[in-house]
């Protein structure tokens, strides 16, 4: 039990996917204009991921090592066509807001990287867990940054106006430039905290996580590796 | 002329990294030296051109006749990661110079998010077969700039003193939005 508890809450804090660990920032800094979409986005992440961790845990044992990433692949792919469906049927504004992002949640380093590095090594419920884990905390992160960037950008939060009339909206936080810096800034108030605690702990200063692609686990479709 | 404002659009008002918001993984991952920022940014120009079109006669002669248009997702990502794998053993075995310097960024292009939405992209706008060519090489060249300039930037920015939270990713996302904010400056210039 609880070995069921860590898995399940180290995608909520610890590793959180786009803030921590740097992984999937493509959907995290284009459907975060609202929090509405960033939500939105979330809960199909939290669908495909957790879903996708129980499948592969559940054929890892069936399935030839080298062409691993390759299965990985179509069972993600099979879900996200799910999801798409699923949306245009009972969600199609929010299917058009989130555009060409639904069907790219299949390449989204999560998904692959939590399979390779997670479901396909361990047994089904703790790949499940894992998978809820990292889609709440992926969900959690996309819709902090949605609201902050609507709360300025359009002085709004899920809709409901909440800036007074003398606010002025702050267009950039919706554009491009503002969803790069924004992202950036959060990520140094990140490092910022570890350092502060590890300080307060009496050990030095550490840059913070290193995005690599090594972390989305593609490298090891590498024939060889 | 519309060729050529389709391909001004497609490098500079839409710049796929810092207007369309794909790619980032590999834009912030491979931007720390501007010769790995090179070969990364080759291998996606050649990559995405090939799978545009081969996608495109996908969708044309084999899923839209067929009314499978539902299937478009998965058939695009299996058609790239076979693609991909494709285009690195025939590069091992005919030309070894070119695959000792795209070779390494060749696996990690199956999961660039670019590669796949520039192709679904080619099929939301309708383009023919010259446009979705033209179209995924400028994006390939889009990404290819917007990843040098990064890198060169990093690559001065090694010697500086920043604030220790803010070095590395955080950083590198700061500046992105600068260069997406100057970016900014061709909207308009074609639509």
């Amino acid at each position: 039990m609880s070995r069921l508890w860590k898995e399940f809450s180290k995608g909520l804090w610890k590793d959180l996917p786009p803030f921590k660990l740097v992984l999937g920032l493509c959907p995290v800094l284009a459907v975060t204009k609202t929090a509405d979409n960033g939500l939105g986005m979330g809960l199909a992440v939290i669908f495909v991921l957790t879903m996708s961790n129980m499948l592969v845990s559940m054929i890892r044992k069936l399935i030839p090592t080298k062409v691993r990433i390759a299965c990985f692949i179509v069972v993600a792919a099979s879900l996200v066509v799910c999801v798409e469906l699923l949306m245009q049927a009972y969600a199609y504004p929010l299917y058009l807001q989130l555009g060409i992002f639904v069907p790219l949640i299949v390449v989204n380093c999560i998904i692959l990287g939590r399979a390779e590095a997670f479901a396909s090594k361990n047994p089904v419920y703790l790949a499940v867990a894992d998978g809820l884990g990292m889609g709440i905390g992926f969900t959690i992160s996309l819709t902090f940054l949605g609201s902050i960037r609507e709360l300025f950008g359009y002085g709004t939060l899920f809709g409901t106006q909440i800036m007074g009339d003398w606010f002025q909206p702050v267009t950039f936080m919706v554009e491009a430039p503002g969803a790069f810096v924004c992202l950036g800034l959060i990520l140094a108030g990140m490092n910022a905290l570890t350092n502060w605690q590890r300080k307060s702990k009496g050990l030095e200063a550490i840059e913070g996580p290193v995005h690599d692609c090594k972390t989305c686990g593609m490298c090891a479709t590498k024939p060889g590796a | 002329m519309d060729y050529f404002v389709l391909v001004i659009a497609a490098i500079f008002v839409n710049n796929i990294v810092l207007a369309q918001y794909l790619g980032n993984c590999p834009f912030v991952g491979t931007s720390k030296e501007s010769s790995v920022a090179m070969g990364m940014g080759l291998a996606v120009v050649f990559v995405a051109t090939l799978a545009a079109v081969i996608t495109w006669c996908v969708q044309k002669f084999l899923l839209a006749p067929n009314n499978l248009g539902y299937l478009q997702t998965i058939t695009f990502i299996l058609v790239i990661a076979a693609l991909v794998q494709f285009v690195e053993m025939f590069l091992k075995k005919v030309i070894p110079p070119l695959y000792k310097s795209l070779g390494i960024f060749l696996p990690l292009i199956t999961t660039n998010c670019a590669v796949l939405g520039i192709a679904i992209i080619c099929q939301r706008e309708e383009f023919t077969l010259i446009e979705t060519i033209l179209f995924s090489i400028a994006s390939g060249v889009g990404f290819l700039l917007a990843l040098v300039v990064l890198a060169s930037i990093r690559e001065r920015l090694d010697l500086a003193h920043v604030p220790v939270s803010l070095k590395g990713t955080p950083l590198a996302l700061i500046l992105a939005g600068l260069m997406s904010l100057a970016f900014f400056a061709f909207k308009g210039m074609a639509s």
